[in-house]
């Protein structure tokens, strides 16, 4: 009985052991694993499920809570936004289809609890969104100044692209001199909330996201060697 | 990276909002009371939360201050009897002089009233409304004018089932033709003032020589066929030309405070 009918090759069969693998399976193991695992990613997206449920929700209650509750708006004379931040994060750290949902969902929901025209919210937030995930890749999205500045911006570009949308559509929205105090107000609070948003959607990853692999107990100094010595 | 999907996602949803702000208006206003139904649930709870809320802090407050309250009432109530008692009797005289000149009755709008509670305020600094507990189930339709004691809030715009949304004066969609309670009545049209001026409009339109002077009532002139003659709205506070001399603007001071209205008034045709 041969050891290699149960995969031992010896030390120095690695390329008798590969070249039997290309001869099964028509992959090396390396690359035979990473398909596996691409596999198990598309089958059980537990996290993704989770973050696309968690920011669709609390998109939803974040609107409720800023037409419920009007604490705010006597002091600051505007109504914070979480929107911008939520579509921020989503766009820098999550897929592309978050991006659509968010935008799609968050603006109907803030459009059915005002008086804007149906839609007009979601194309300025899927523009945010879109123009920030196309460039992730160029942003230092994990140091909370870039994302506090990120969040000043969308703040302030969200409402001003709505409003904008708005004239062009023939509708008088309530303009003057006073909004760009409103929009100081909210770019100042999209950089105070942006990074406390990516730090609760880290919580949540790191509450309910597969926990880090350690380094493992294998020693090569330790390793049996088989075969001739 | 950026894929075919990507690209069709994009189109679908780009479409769908071109779709859906070329919608008739009442189609549009449809989809947002229906997609509304989302906040239902939410609008249970915090009306339960704000009652629980009310019951408490009625708990909280002493005997003392219930009797003080009971006793303001009771004069406030008998104070108010007598002015209807006179109300009443400047109504019949106006009947009967109506009458004998052959003008066609009016029917008191006071009797055509019924109370809303304000369920959600506007999240946007950009228009001016907020959401009444009244909707097409208990006959709310639009058009149909809201007020307070103190005066004037608006009109119902978009009407759901069960809540309707109120767009408050000086929101650029809610134009009252107003008057002012001067020797010559001069009227003009009630507009909004600026995004931070909460409680004042603008009264455009004026004549050149309208005699306005701080201090004076403007009230609804009754044209357009939405409002009623005589709806308080407020106070002027300023007058300058406008327009290039064309015309006088004045400033007024509303009279309902708006932004801190917890029931109104809603006006039954």
């Amino acid at each position: 009985m041969s050891w290699k009918r149960f995969g031992c090759y010896g030390r120095n069969g690695a390329e008798e052991a590969g070249e039997v693998g290309r001869r099964r399976w028509g992959r090396p193991a390396p690359q035979r694993v990473a398909a596996w695992a691409a596999w198990l990613g598309k089958e059980v997206p537990v996290l993704r499920s989770l973050q696309i449920v968690a920011t669709l929700v609390l998109a939803w209650l974040a609107v409720f809570l800023q037409a419920a509750w009007d604490g705010f708006r006597p002091i600051l004379g505007v109504q914070p936004d979480l929107l911008p931040a939520l579509m921020v994060h989503t766009a820098l750290r999550t897929h592309l289809v978050n991006v659509f949902l968010l935008a799609a969902l968050g603006g109907l929901a803030m459009d059915s609890l005002s008086a804007n025209p149906v839609g007009v919210t979601s194309l300025p937030l899927l523009a945010l969104g879109l123009v920030l995930h196309m460039r992730k890749e160029l942003v230092l999205r994990d140091q909370p100044f870039a994302q506090a500045v990120l969040g000043a911006l969308a703040g302030a570009a969200v409402p001003t692209l709505t409003v904008g949308l708005l004239l062009s559509l023939g509708h008088e929205p309530l303009v003057g001199w006073g909004s760009l105090w409103q929009g100081a107000v909210l770019a100042v609070w999209g950089a105070a909330v942006t990074p406390l948003v990516f730090r609760l959607f880290g919580a949540l990853e790191h509450w309910f996201g597969a926990a880090p692999t350690g380094p493992g107990s294998f020693r090569p100094d330790r390793e049996i060697r088989r075969g001739r010595v | 990276m950026w894929k075919r999907s990507h690209s069709v996602a994009l189109g679908l949803l780009a479409g769908l909002s071109l779709l859906l702000l070329s919608l008739p208006e009442e189609l549009a206003a449809r989809f947002k009371v229906a997609f509304g139904a989302l906040y239902l649930p939410l609008l249970g709870l915090a009306g339960a939360a704000h009652q629980a809320a009310q019951e408490t802090a009625g708990l909280m407050v002493s005997r003392r201050e219930l009797l003080r309250q009971n006793e303001q009432l009771r004069r406030e109530n008998a104070q108010l009897r007598l002015e209807t008692l006179q109300a009443a009797e400047w109504a019949r005289e106006n009947a009967r002089l109506r009458r004998l000149l052959g003008w066609q009755e009016q029917s008191p709008w006071r009797d055509r009233l019924r109370l809303a509670r304000v369920t959600l305020r506007e999240p946007t600094p950009w228009w001016r409304s907020f959401t009444i507990d009244l909707g097409s189930r208990q006959g709310v339709r639009t058009g149909l004018p809201v007020l307070t004691p103190e005066g004037l809030v608006g009109r119902t715009s978009e009407v759901g089932p069960f809540h309707a949304r109120v767009v408050l004066v000086g929101d650029a969609n809610c134009r009252v033709s107003a008057q002012v309670l001067n020797v010559t009545g001069d009227t003009g049209l009630i507009g909004p003032a600026g995004p931070l001026d909460r409680d004042l409009v603008l009264l455009s339109y004026l004549p050149r020589t309208a005699v306005v002077r701080p201090g004076q009532a403007v009230v609804t002139s009754g044209l357009g066929g939405i409002f009623p003659k005589g709806i308080p709205i407020g106070t002027v506070v300023d007058v300058r030309p406008a327009g290039d001399g064309l015309y006088l603007e004045a400033r007024v001071q509303l009279a309902a405070p708006l932004h801190v209205l917890e029931e109104v008034w809603v006006l039954w045709p």
